[in-house]
C-alpha cells in the first residue's frame, strides 16, 4: 500500500497569551494513512477532531511531532515545511472541504467551481464544462450558474463550495462535515464522488456529524479520547 | 517560529522574485526598520500588516526604490539587474520603476498628475519606458483602464473630478499599464467607502488570478489582508515579528500581539 501520510507524535497546544495560559488539544498522535484509504475521527465534541484537520492542514502549527506527507515530488514534513511548499501542495496535492463557501463578492458559481482546475493549467472552456457538470451532480440549478453564491442560501452555498472542492482530484482530502446541512440529493451525490475519488486511490481523512451518511466508506477509525482537564489555576472565589 | 522556519526542508525549487535582506533604516533616533528580511514568491500574494509606525510602509518604500535603508540588499529575480538594487543611481531606479515596478498609493495625489487628463496619467508611465506613439500610447492606456474597470467614456476626464474609487483605478491602470513584475499596493482602500472598497479589491483579486501578478499589499485592515493574501508578515516597532500562511496566521496566530489584532478584529 502506497503511504500518502505519516503522522509521528503529533501534539497541538494553544498558547493563549491573553489567558497566559496553553490549551492542549491533542498530545503524541500517530497513525498513517494510505492511498485509497478513509480514515475516519470520531470522539465527543470538543475533543479536537476539526482540530486535528486544520493541523494536517498546516492552518494551525503544530508544536510538536512529524507530518510526512508523500508528495509526488517527494516527502516533506507539514510540520516545519516552509510556507511556499504547503501553498504549493495545498494547490496541487492536498484538499479540505468545509461545510463553509469563502464566497468572494461579484464572481459566479461556476467561476468558483472552476477555479482550482483553472489554476492548476487546464483551460477556461474545460474547467467550465467540468464546475457545471459538478454543480448539475450536486444539485444546484443551471439558472444559478451565473448568480453570485453571495446571495445563496446556507445549502446552496455548501453545494457550491463541494463541486469547488472535489472538481479536481488531490492525493488526500481533509473532510470537515461536509455533509452537515446537506439535502438527501446533494448527500448522495457527494457520498458517490468520495466513492468515486476513494477508488481512484484519493487518501481521505474526516470528521462527519453522522458518520452513517459514510459507513460504506470507512476503513479504519481513529478515536480521540478527552484530554485530562487543564489544572485550575485558582479557585474563584463567588 | 520564524527561526524554524528558515531552516524549513524545500521541495519547491521555485526562487524568490523578490528578496530583500537585513534591511535596516533609522530616522534620528527612531528605527524604522530593525533587520527586516521579505521574500516574495511569483504569482503570489504578500500582505504585510501593522500599525502606523510599524515600519510597514517604509519597506514598500524601498521595494519602490524610493528610498535606501542603511544596510541591507535588495534582489530582484529579473535579467539584467544588479545583485543589489540600493546599487542603482536615481535614473536607473526611475526606468526600472517604469518598467517593471507597478505601484498604487493611498493617497492619489502621490500617484496622479491630479489635472491631467486620466488616459494622459497612465499614458505618461508608457512614455517613460520609451513609447511615443500617439495612437499606441492611446491605445495602451485604454487597455489598462479597461483592466481597471474603469469606465472608458470617462477616460479623458482629469482624476481631479472623479470619485475616490475612480481615482484608484486610474492609479491601478498606470501601475499595470506595462505589466509590471510586482504591483506593490499601499493601503489602496484606505478612505473608501465599504462598497466601494469591495469593488476595487475586486478588481485586485480577479487582475491577480488572471495575469498573476506578484502583489504586496500593505493595510492596516486584517479584512483586506484576509481578503487578498496568500502569506501574512506581521510588523511591529520596526520588525517583522510574525510570518505565515494567510489563513495559519489568522487561525492561530503565534506572537502576543498577533493574537491581540486578531481577536480584536474578530
Amino acid at each position: 500500500m502506497t503511504t500518502i501520510l505519516d503522522v509521528q507524535g503529533l501534539t497541538k497546544t494553544f498558547e493563549m497569551h491573553h489567558l497566559g495560559q496553553s490549551l492542549p488539544a491533542f498530545e503524541d498522535l500517530s497513525f498513517t494513512l494510505h492511498a485509497g484509504e478513509f480514515l475516519l475521527l470520531s470522539g465527543p465534541n470538543g475533543v479536537g477532531k476539526s482540530t486535528l484537520l486544520r493541523t494536517l492542514y498546516r492552518s494551525y502549527l503544530p508544536v510538536a511531532g512529524h507530518l510526512w506527507f508523500h508528495s509526488r515530488e517527494g516527502v516533506i514534513d507539514m510540520a516545519n515545511a516552509a510556507d511556499i511548499d504547503v501553498a504549493h501542495l495545498r494547490r496541487t496535492e492536498i484538499g479540505f472541504v468545509t461545510q463553509f463557501l469563502n464566497a468572494r463578492p461579484r464572481v459566479a458559481a461556476e467561476d468558483i467551481v472552476a477555479e482550482p482546475m483553472r489554476l492548476a493549467g487546464y483551460d477556461r472552456q474545460e474547467a467550465l464544462e467540468q464546475a457545471r457538470h459538478w454543480l448539475a451532480a450536486f444539485g444546484v440549478k443551471p439558472d444559478l450558474w451565473r448568480a453570485y453564491p453571495t446571495t445563496f442560501s446556507g445549502g446552496e452555498q455548501q453545494k457550491v463550495n463541494l463541486a469547488r472542492a472535489l472538481i479536481l482530484p488531490q492525493r488526500m482530502l481533509l473532510l470537515d462535515e461536509p455533509t452537515a446541512s446537506l439535502d438527501k440529493g446533494a448527500r448522495a451525490a457527494l457520498v458517490a464522488r468520495l466513492a468515486e475519488l476513494k477508488a481512484q486511490g484519493v487518501a481521505m481523512i474526516g470528521v462527519f456529524h453522522h458518520p452513517g451518511d459514510v459507513a460504506a466508506l470507512i476503513d479504519r477509525e481513529i478515536p480521540l479520547k478527552p484530554k485530562t482537564p487543564i489544572e485550575e489555576t485558582a479557585d474563584v472565589a463567588l | 517560529m520564524s527561526a524554524l522556519m528558515k531552516e524549513a526542508p524545500r521541495l519547491v525549487r521555485t526562487q524568490p522574485l523578490m528578496e530583500l535582506s537585513g534591511l535596516s533604516k533609522s530616522y534620528g533616533d527612531v528605527r524604522a526598520l530593525d533587520d527586516v528580511s521579505a521574500r516574495v514568491y511569483p504569482g503570489e500574494v504578500l500582505g504585510i500588516v501593522g500599525e502606523s509606525g510599524s515600519g510597514k510602509s517604509t519597506l514598500l518604500r524601498m521595494m519602490n526604490l524610493e528610498e535606501s535603508p542603511d544596510t541591507g540588499s535588495y534582489r530582484l529575480d529579473l535579467p539584467e539587474l544588479p545583485e543589489d538594487l540600493f546599487a542603482l543611481d536615481r535614473f536607473e531606479r526611475r526606468m526600472l520603476r517604469a518598467r517593471r515596478i507597478g505601484i498604487v498609493y493611498q493617497n492619489p495625489h502621490l500617484g496622479l498628475l491630479m489635472k491631467h487628463s486620466s488616459s494622459g496619467n497612465v499614458a505618461e508611465r508608457l512614455l517613460v519606458a520609451g513609447e511615443r506613439r500617439f495612437a499606441v500610447l492611446r491605445e495602451k492606456a485604454q487597455v489598462a483602464l479597461e483592466a481597471s474597470e474603469f469606465p472608458i467614456p470617462r477616460m479623458d476626464a482629469p482624476p481631479i473630478e472623479l470619485s475616490g474609487g475612480m481615482q484608484q483605478r486610474v492609479q491601478l491602470a498606470k501601475a499595470i499599464a506595462l505589466e509590471p513584475a510586482v504591483l506593490l499596493l499601499d493601503e489602496p482602500t484606505t478612505g473608501l467607502d465599504v462598497s466601494v472598497q469591495a469593488l476595487v479589491l475586486d478588481t485586485l483579486k480577479r487582475l491577480q488570478q488572471e495575469r498573476r501578478i506578484t502583489m504586496v499589499l500593505v493595510s492596516h485592515d486584517l479584512g483586506v489582508i484576509r481578503t487578498m493574501a496568500d502569506r501574512v508578515m506581521v510588523m511591529r516597532h520596526g520588525r517583522v515579528i510574525e510570518e505565515g500562511l494567510a489563513d495559519q496566521v489568522f487561525q492561530d496566530p503565534q506572537h502576543n500581539y498577533t493574537q491581540q489584532l486578531v481577536h480584536a478584529k474578530l
